[in-house]
């Protein structure tokens, strides 16, 4: 807040309000209301929630620099010293956070009335949609860390009921299940570092958790307590927005309805993690420590997941595994120290990669939900907009120059150039060349070559209805211009949002023209070179991927089984856990250890089934053993403490 | 001239058992007019029982601000009592709620079920106001013996019969032990009076003496039993599986209330001096408590098993904040009491209204499918799930935040970390009722017509437990008064107490 | 440890203590045992039918039922020895009691607890 000054405007509270709206008449009114008028109340919630946005923007960017919008809820938790508002903040960061989620957001509440337009279920659909924007907004425009985990928690529970949202099929409600259970994992992270935080503050008299004051006084915390508190709250991040280690719920989710993917599981939601880590920017600038492990863990997912993209067939799972791979991209970005480009790479993501799930969507809808590639192919003549727009947002994920990824992703790599980082910037130019090469590998694979669709589809196959089709072409523009916004300093009008967040995230080392330009050279030709490969593989030879395949041989096959990670969780966390509490504490401990003390040796060799079994009736005299070792124990540690302290 | 003398002896020592004094009229009353009428008219004895709690409530409640010893310091009457009264009666009448219609369906003798039910409070609240050990003694006995009946009271189910005596008998067990803490802590001492106690105390020659520190630990063990801590646990599951589902409530809610208003009022407000000795104990008691409730909870199948390993678990967060000690602590402890009691209420409410009649059921597949066939009541239930669960904004959180930055503040680092491990294992086991309900299929299921009495229950359970958690300024302030009015602190002292750390 | 001899006294005394009750008529009575000598006994009649012989659950009702009304009549004989020093408050609280116990007396009779079949 360099000089900027904080005005209070209440109409933030009414872009909570519209949403929250929304879903209370989609819950309760939804099915009696009837389809038209739920499509109709949902979209008009965000698009109203959007158009506040606009107006918010109109009047921070009226104020200097560094300014702020406020408007308070109520005092929530209050002892004391500690009193906790909840109140909303909308500066240069939340403003563009907020424009992506009821931009991005509309557009997709627009897709899916033509998307779910045969779904019985719709008005629990949009609930959930609604409900999930309103989480979102929460998040972002929290002023204080507790309201964010608020935001935080319900966008994670949209998520789990979205994912599981036909959950008739067992596996996507298990799907839905290992979400939130991966992500609770994360949660536990944020919340640790909360307490952290909050406990290095009141230790030295401050009782807050807002972040302007947090800001204030960061010089506060040292640096022990800044590291380990921006460790759990990355840990939090990659829960949320699927990194190493926590990314395996990702590819999983996309069992959900293909606008959820788009909204939450692309262009939203799992960038929470980036916005959250860009929020508390002054507290990572502390620990340079934690900054080198966010961006090796981005640099690395980065790579990691584009591998596993290059073998997947399912068209879903490659862009969850391009998101995961892009998020990657991001926290390089933020571990840099280049917050804002981070910032700008969701922005621009946001719209390829809503486009990609979007068009990927139609063209499931015009397949009857197929999603395996290989038996796509040869579809640009039937599907034209679909195809013309997904060649839009390719190029623009591949980073082709002039397109809006390019911007966003030559800031991050010229910030890891800059700031030292050698080696992840070289893993980054190698992610771009694979970048290429898997987008392109899927865009060739769907509307290329001969067509191996099922005979009895054929007939069926239309293009997509225009309110389906509208919201592709409007992605399109921003996906083909939205990267205008931040050219290269020096550039015509230059970083024009680099600029607007520049007070509040801070600013980065650039380097000089030239060698930028070299740098951006570099990374536009891998990029290229993916796509010549991709065009190589896919269109001019189709044979060469199959031999290619066979010849690499245990390691393609380690890609296509995603490295084994499923597996190797299940075997290390999941099935432990279980055998400790079912077998180990249930059965042993509770029952067997008691019994084996009471019966001694002649009931452990009865054993097994037997045992088990009688003292699950649960023997009272084994309930009354178990309280007297308990006593004893008590009166041990007394006597104990009487001859250490009598 | 006669009357004036009973005027102002009722006066002075009535009036601020007023409470407890109208349960017991209440409960002869129901004693009185049930055996008079046939089983029929058990729906007649429960609004009876109902009114009979609620004038206890708002006695409570008009006799907040008033501090004063009644009975020769038997029973201290303060707002830390009042507050316990309210929560009490509140507790119980739900409970009253729940068995409008469990009763009648399974032929339990209403009569002895309300008066026992009174009589359970009557216990609890004395063991709320006790201000001496004898008090406490009779305070709990009073509650468990009335328990232990009421457990046992389905004749006809011999799970029933089983929780019961599986309670009574070990409950006898640990009353052995509380009674002879009671015993050495006046031996020791020479008195039975928590304030001399505590003053006795004060000398560190005494404060060592063995007797004292035996004392100690062995009403550490008594009360263990009573709020369900690991070791002295077992009896748990089983009497909360066999006890008709409204006693479950009453037990996992009522009984838990009273036994941590009595412990914390011993620990907390008469023998910090001791903390030093109890405080290493209860630091093993909390994450062991914590630690096992919540893993044997995973692998339930059975609710009502489930929700009383949850319970264990819970009395586990709240040993963490009583480890902690001091104004701050202690303020969280209640509040996190009155956020649990309603969650718990509601949840039980809920697998009331769902056991079936011909076929009592209670395991998670019951629960099957119970969101397309009773929306609202599935709706109602994951909401007390994610309340336990401790989501923000709903009261566990706030409940939890409080307990657990209070240990932060007294400087228990890794016992907040074991408690914040836990509540994560936590959620596995509380989502897993969700997704019963919401993901999978279940058969169909006639339920009982619904009497208005359950779901006022439910419509007061969800809204304290929503209003609470989401605008917890005013109830924060109550528990904060009624810890700071025990503690003989001013109101400002417990928050300074957050300060001073 | 020395602050700790006395419990170990009480602890160990206790431990005599049962472990005496229960074994001293062992130790000390002659155990000569005969046919007659282990037939149940029945004030001299020849005994008939099983020692173990099924009683009604009426007759510890009415024995629990002594025991409240016995304990009443405990309380009220220092009770009334010290009447005039207890005064009117000390009436009405014995009045109180009494009612008590009077309505669970109420209560007893109409459930049929002291019916004779």
């Amino acid at each position: 807040m360099v000089n900027g000054v904080v005005v209070e405007f209440p109409a933030l509270k009414l872009m909570l309000l519209l949403p929250a709206l929304g879903v209370v008449f989609n819950l309760f009114l939804g099915r009696r209301a009837g389809r038209a008028i739920v499509n109709v109340v949902s979209v008009a919630a965000v698009v109203g929630a959007f158009l506040l946005a606009l107006w918010a923007l109109g009047e921070l960017l009226a104020l200097p620099a560094g300014s702020a919008l406020k408007a308070t809820l109520w005092s929530w938790i209050y002892v004391g010293p500690l009193q906790i508002d909840l109140g909303l903040r909308f500066d240069a960061l939340a403003a563009v956070m907020t424009l992506v989620v009821s931009g991005v957001g509309s557009i997709i509440h627009l897709y899916s009335c033509g998307y779910m337009g045969e779904d019985p279920d719709y008005a629990r659909f949009f609930a959930y949609m609604n409900l999930f924007t309103l989480s979102m907004l929460v998040l972002v425009l929290g002023n204080n860390l507790l309201f964010m985990f608020i935001g935080w928690e319900g966008v994670g529970l949209c998520s789990y009921l979205l994912i599981a949202f036909w959950y008739d099929n067992a596996q996507f409600a298990y799907n839905g299940r290992k979400a939130f259970v991966v992500n609770r994992i994360g949660d536990a992270g944020f919340l640790l570092g909360i307490f952290a935080l909050a406990a290095a503050f009141a230790s030295r008299g401050l009782w807050t958790l807002d972040f302007a004051a947090m800001r204030e006084h960061i010089s506060l915390v040292s640096s022990a307590v800044a590291t380990m508190a921006g460790l759990l709250f990355f840990l939090g991040a990659t829960g949320k927005s699927a990194q190493i280690p926590l990314y395996v719920w990702l590819p999983d989710a996309m069992v959900g309805p293909t606008p959820v993917s788009a909204l939450i599981h692309a262009a939203t939601m799992v960038t929470a993690g980036v916005y959250m880590v860009a929020r508390l920017g002054f507290l990572y600038q502390l620990t340079p420590a934690t900054m080198e492990v966010v961006a090796a863990v981005g640099a690395i997912t980065a790579f990691f997941a584009a591998t596993v993209a290059l073998a997947q067939s399912d068209i879903k799972r490659v862009l969850a595994y391009s998101t995961i791979s892009q998020i990657g991209y991001m926290f390089l970005g933020a571990g840099a120290g280049a917050f804002g480009a981070a910032i700008f790479h969701i922005v621009t993501h946001a719209f390829f990669k809503a486009l990609l799930f979007l068009g990927a969507g139609s063209v499931m809808h015009a397949l009857g939900g197929e999603q395996d590639m290989s038996r796509m192919g040869g579809l640009r003549r039937k599907l034209p907009v679909t195809h013309a727009t997904m060649l839009v947002a390719t190029l623009a994920i591949t980073a082709v120059p002039g397109f809006s990824g390019f911007f966003s992703k030559d800031e991050i790599l010229e910030a890891a150039y800059v700031s030292g980082h050698y080696w992840l910037w070289g893993l980054g130019v190698i992610t771009a060349g694979l970048t290429g090469l898997y987008m392109f590998r899927l865009f060739f694979l769907t509307f290329y070559g001969r067509s191996r669709v099922e005979a009895a589809r054929l007939p069926r196959l239309h293009e997509s209805p225009a309110v389906m089709t509208i919201p592709l072409v409007i992605l399109a523009l921003l996906s083909l211009g939205g990267g205008w916004i931040g050219l290269p300093a020096g550039m015509l009008w230059g970083d024009r949002i680099g600029e607007f967040l520049r007070p509040v995230v801070g600013q980065v080392k650039s380097v000089p023209g030239l060698e930028a330009l070299a740098l951006s050279a570099v990374a536009s030709a891998a990029a290229l070179s993916g796509l010549v490969l991709a065009f190589v593989f896919y269109v001019a030879a189709p044979g060469l991927p199959e031999r290619a395949a066979a010849w690499s041989g245990a390691l393609y096959r380690a890609l296509r089984e995603k490295y084994y990670v499923d597996e190797l969780y299940d075997f290390l966390v999941t099935r432990p856990l279980f055998f400790l509490s079912d077998v180990a504490f249930d059965r042993v401990i509770d029952s067997y250890a008691i019994e084996g003390l009471v019966d001694g040796a002649a009931a452990a060799a009865r054993g097994g089934a037997a045992a088990i079994r009688r003292v699950e009736t649960g023997n009272v005299q084994h309930y009354a053993l178990t309280y007297l070792c308990g006593a004893l124990a008590v009166l041990a540690y007394c006597l104990y403490y009487s001859m250490r302290h009598g | 001239m006669i009357s004036g003398t009973i005027g102002a002896a009722l006066d002075a020592s009535w009036r601020p058992v007023l409470a407890p004094a109208v349960v017991a009229i209440t409960a002869m009353a129901v004693m009185l007019v049930g055996s008079r009428l046939g089983e029929e008219d058990s729906e007649g004895l429960g609004w009876l029982t109902f009114s009979g709690l609620a004038l206890a409530a708002l006695c409570a409640f008009a006799a907040v601000g008033r501090h004063a010893p009644a009975f020769a310091g038997a029973l201290i009457v303060d707002d830390y009592t009042a507050f316990f009264y309210c929560l009490i009666a509140v507790c119980a009448a739900m409970v009253v709620l729940l068995s409008l219609d469990y009763v009648p369906a399974l032929e339990l003798p209403s009569t002895e079920y309300y008066a026992l039910l009174l009589s359970a409070t009557v216990g609890m609240m004395l063991l709320a106001a006790a201000g001496d050990l004898i008090i406490i003694f009779l305070g709990l006995e009073t509650m468990s013996i009335s328990v232990y009946v009421m457990a046992a009271i389905a004749r006809r189910d011999p799970r029933s019969s089983e929780a019961g005596l599986k309670y009574f008998l070990l409950g006898a067990f640990s009353t052995g032990f509380l009674l002879y803490g009671i015993a050495l802590l006046y031996g020791a001492t020479g008195s039975i009076k928590l304030e001399a106690i505590s003053r006795a105390l004060q000398s560190s020659a005494l404060a060592a003496s063995p007797l004292v520190l035996l004392g100690l630990a062995m009403m550490l063990i008594g009360f263990g039993f009573k709020v369900a801590a690991v070791p002295f646990h077992a009896w748990t599951p089983d009497a909360y599986e066999g006890a008709p589902t409204p006693v479950t409530a009453l037990m996992a809610v009522g009984v838990k209330s009273a036994a941590f208003a009595g412990f914390l009022r011993l620990l907390l407000v008469y023998l910090p001096a001791l903390h030093a000795q109890w405080g290493g104990a209860l630091w093993v008691l909390a994450a062991l408590t914590m630690s096992v409730g919540n893993l044997v909870a995973l692998a339930q199948n059975n609710v009502k098993r489930m929700l009383a390993y949850s319970a264990i678990a819970h009395a586990g967060y709240i040993l963490v904040g009583m480890t902690a000690a001091g104004g701050a602590a202690g303020a969280a402890v209640l509040y996190y009491l009155l956020g649990y009691a309603f969650a718990n209420l509601g949840a039980f409410a809920v697998l009331v209204a769902v056991e079936r009649v011909e076929q009592p059921g209670t395991t998670l597949a019951d629960l099957g499918g119970l969101a397309k066939g009773q929306p609202m009541l599935a709706a109602a239930m994951a909401l007390f799930m994610l309340s336990l669960m401790g989501l923000p904004p709903l009261a566990g959180f706030v409940g939890k935040f409080y307990v657990f930055s209070a240990a932060l503040q007294a400087g228990y680092v890794w016992l907040v970390v074991l408690a914040a491990l836990n509540s994560v294992i936590s959620t596995y086991y509380y989502a897993r009722v969700i997704v019963a309900m919401y993901v999978n299929e279940g058969a169909e299921r006639k339920l009982r017509a619904r009497r208005p009495g359950l779901s006022v229950a439910l419509a007061v359970a969800i809204a304290a437990t929503i209003i609470i958690g989401v605008d917890p300024r005013p109830y924060v302030e109550m528990a904060a008064g009624a810890y700071a009015s025990a503690a003989g602190i001013a109101r400002s002292g417990v928050r300074a107490a957050f300060l001073a750390h | 440890m020395a602050t700790w001899f006395p419990i170990a006294v009480i602890i160990g005394f206790a431990a005599f203590v049962v472990g005496a009750m229960v074994s001293a008529n062992r130790i000390l009575g002659p155990r000569r045992p005969s046919p007659v000598k282990g037939q149940a006994f029945e004030c001299g009649n020849p005994p008939s039918g099983s020692a173990w012989a099924r009683f009604s659950v009426r007759f510890y009702l009415i024995a629990i039922l002594f025991l409240v009304f016995d304990v009443e009549v405990v309380l009220l004989y220092p009770w009334a020895v010290a009447i005039r020093r207890f005064g009117t408050v000390g009436l009405v609280d014995a009045g109180i009691f009494v009612a008590v116990l009077m309505v669970a007396l109420i209560y007893a009779v109409r459930r049929g607890a002291l019916d004779p079949d």
